[in-house]
């Protein structure tokens, strides 16, 4: 798959069941969506791939994510 | 264009949330073959979003029964929901969630093991008399879990998923028979007709025509749009369930409690506006009471910000420990969605719609039905629908709590047993295609990637809402509702030229979204035109030139046709399946 197409694959997998998450992701991809590095774009597909409630819990900070490596990806949702 | 391939299944759903989930349970372990189509992956459907619960009056924490459930469901509908498929609903009520409960949903239990009730706005014991614990919930994930224990119960029963597929048409023959949808796979941008011979449409609500809204993205009433071009009409689409206070410019709801904490709202002016409008109960009044004053002050110049669009919710006169102790996640909505401290700032907040009551009209059998040769309710032959696309209608001009979650199970369910036994009574051959199967769909794709000088579908899109926030809100003006009618129609003119610069196959979000929107417009032209026309207040639609409910004149469903915007009426169902009718009253709470 190109680039342009896994970008297209992730925003698409960042509509969402809940709205919360639709706003954040929204927000994501205006602020990042021009900058977002591969190693990222790996991140966000496996932080893509975490159940609503779950997602959403982490990103307000009630509870952390568990994989060190998506620690990163993580704090950028919570900053936009 | 590339040719269209065929895939022929018995059934095809389109739609994975709870409905669609539990329609194909039904339908794959009768041994049909079942095609389930989905914009996103089952569990991230927005039935994932309901928390508060599935109304079934079990009995399990006091005495409850159906016909008290009922009599609250039909109340709550303020007389517009047909009693039979009400009856139906709430009798169906404790099976589905037992069943539910075999499926392996991890229901809140009591300590004896029996499923746990906790009480509900607008339920009641003995018609009307006093509170009665009759929702069930899995903690506030009950939504979550139950799609996972149905998709679970779907794998499962060898249902085939279609995921990140897109419905685009709904194929008719000549004498109307339903055949299929057209659909393109997002990943390859390949169009296929998926035939059938019982097509269920399962596509939730459409929530998104509203600027401000409390549905996820997904929700463009797909389902609604493809139906109506498809000539069927549209069931009371001028009724939607508003909340009073939804961050202005997100939609993510701030619950009541934060006004029972002492928050305060305030107009422009800084004016505690509800004083005048409710003297006793102020800022605690009922919901609809509260709304209603709040798009008068914004529609009077009195409300915030650069657009005069919102009231502020003022939380800043508390002790911060009571809003950081007792409102802690309304702090972080407001800072996340609002840029705004509660602790130091006003929240900006807005009426938000919640829930569409109406849809496509069906029987509670989940046939679809529609007025012919004089008859108001006419099957249509392989075409069914449930949950928050369909209106049964059960909800009637207000849902009552809980009951959406019921819908889901019951309607889905009965219209899969309906169509496992319309499957069966048909010849095994599939019919055959029109010769024109494909031309709605493949002029809509050309047109949309020929378009030039065309209008921007994110700008247009935005367009459509503010129109409808504005003009077709909480509380309906007659003049705002004439201008709004003209202004939508506006808007259809510029859907029907959005161009798309991004022409690529793969993943075309641009191209999703204005197809998207193309559903959106048909489901905010049924909401304007039906709502303008329907000259009094009933349930969720309040009008300030008719505030009254007028049962000798509007005691009908509205149906709104796409063909020049035509609106036709049907009676209410006033009649029960087993019980006596439940007369008219005047709805108070």
């Amino acid at each position: 798959m190109s680039r342009e197409a896994e970008l297209g694959r992730l925003r698409w997998h960042s509509r969402r069941g809940m709205l919360e998450l639709d706003l954040v992701l929204e927000r994501f991809w205006r602020r990042h969506g021009e900058s977002l590095s591969e190693e990222q774009a790996a991140s966000l597909a496996r932080v893509l791939e975490l159940e609503e409630a779950d997602l959403w819990e982490i990103i307000c900070g009630r509870r952390e994510i568990g994989e060190p490596r998506l620690q990163g990806m993580i704090e950028l949702l919570r900053e936009v | 264009m590339k040719p269209i391939s065929i895939r022929k299944f018995d059934a095809i759903i389109v739609g994975a949330g709870g409905a669609g989930l539990r329609a194909a349970i039904q339908l794959s372990e009768s041994g049909l073959k079942t095609a389930v189509i989905s914009k996103v992956f089952p569990t991230r459907s927005h039935t994932v979003a309901a928390q508060g619960g599935v109304a079934a009056a079990l009995g399990n924490s006091e005495e409850d029964n159906w016909q008290w459930h009922m009599y609250d469901t039909v109340k709550g509908s303020d007389w517009l929901g047909d009693q039979d498929a009400i009856e139906f609903m709430c009798r169906k009520a404790n099976e589905v969630v037992v069943e539910l409960e075999h499926y392996g949903m991890p229901f809140d239990r009591l300590d004896n093991g029996k499923i746990y009730q906790r009480p509900f706005g607008g339920h009641m014991s003995n018609f009307g008399e006093k509170p009665v614990r009759r929702a069930c919930a899995a903690a506030d994930r009950t939504g979550h879990a139950m799609l996972h224990a149905m998709y679970q119960r779907n794998v499962r029963a060898n249902t085939q998923f279609f995921v990140e597929w897109m419905a685009l048409d709904l194929v008719r023959d000549g004498a109307g028979q339903v055949l299929g949808v057209t659909a393109m796979e997002m990943e390859t941008g390949e169009v296929v007709m998926f035939q059938a011979k019982a097509t269920l449409f399962a596509t939730g609500g459409a929530g998104r025509i509203f600027y401000s809204s409390t549905n996820a993205f997904i929700n463009t009433g797909d389902g609604l749009g493809m139906a109506a071009r498809a000539g069927i009409p549209l069931e009371d689409m001028e009724f939607w369930q508003f909340h009073p206070t939804g961050v202005a410019g997100a939609g993510v709801l701030i619950t009541e409690g934060v006004r029972g904490e002492g928050g305060i709202l305030r107009n422009s002016s800084g004016e505690r506006f509800m004083e005048r409008y409710a003297p006793n109960a102020k800022d605690l009044a009922s919901r609809d009471v509260v709304s209603r004053a709040m798009a008068t002050e914004i529609k009077e110049g009195r409300g915030c910000g650069p657009h005069k669009d919102y009231v502020q919710l003022d939380l800043t006169h508390l002790d911060p420990k009571t809003v950081m102790q007792r409102l802690p996640g309304i702090r972080e909505i407001s800072i996340q969605f609002a840029g705004a401290d509660p602790i130091k700032e006003p929240i900006p907040v807005v009426p938000t719609a919640h829930y569409m009551m109406g849809g496509i009209p069906t029987n509670y059998y989940g046939q679809v039905v529609v007025p012919k040769d004089g008859r108001h309710d006419a099957v249509v032959p392989g075409f069914y629908a449930a949950g928050e696309c369909a209106c049964a209608s059960v909800h009637g001009a207000n849902r009552l709590g809980t009951n959406s979650l019921l819908d889901l199970l019951v309607f889905g369910k009965s219209a899969g047993e309906t169509m496992v036994a319309d499957i069966r009574a048909m010849p095994s051959a599939h019919p055959d295609l029109p010769a024109d199967a494909f031309d709605l769909t493949r002029s809509r794709l050309a047109r949309l990637e020929d378009q030039k000088d065309g209008a921007n579908v994110h700008e247009t899109q935005l367009a459509m809402r503010r129109v409808m926030q504005d003009h077709c809100g909480v509380f309906r003006f007659p003049d705002m509702l004439e201008q709004g009618v003209t202004k939508i129609l506006e808007v259809e003119t510029r859907v029907r030229a959005t161009e798309i610069k991004d022409k690529s196959q793969v993943f075309n979000t641009a191209r999703l979204e204005a197809l998207e929107l193309d559903n959106l417009i048909e489901v905010a032209k049924a909401a304007m035109i039906s709502a303008e026309a329907r000259q009094e207040s009933r349930g969720a639609q309040a009008r300030e030139d008719h505030p009254d409910r007028d049962d000798a004149n509007w005691l009908k469903h509205t149906l709104w046709y796409r063909a020049a915007n035509r609106l036709d009426y049907k009676p209410v169902q006033m009649k029960p399946l087993s019980v006596d009718s439940i007369e008219l009253k005047k709805r108070v709470y």
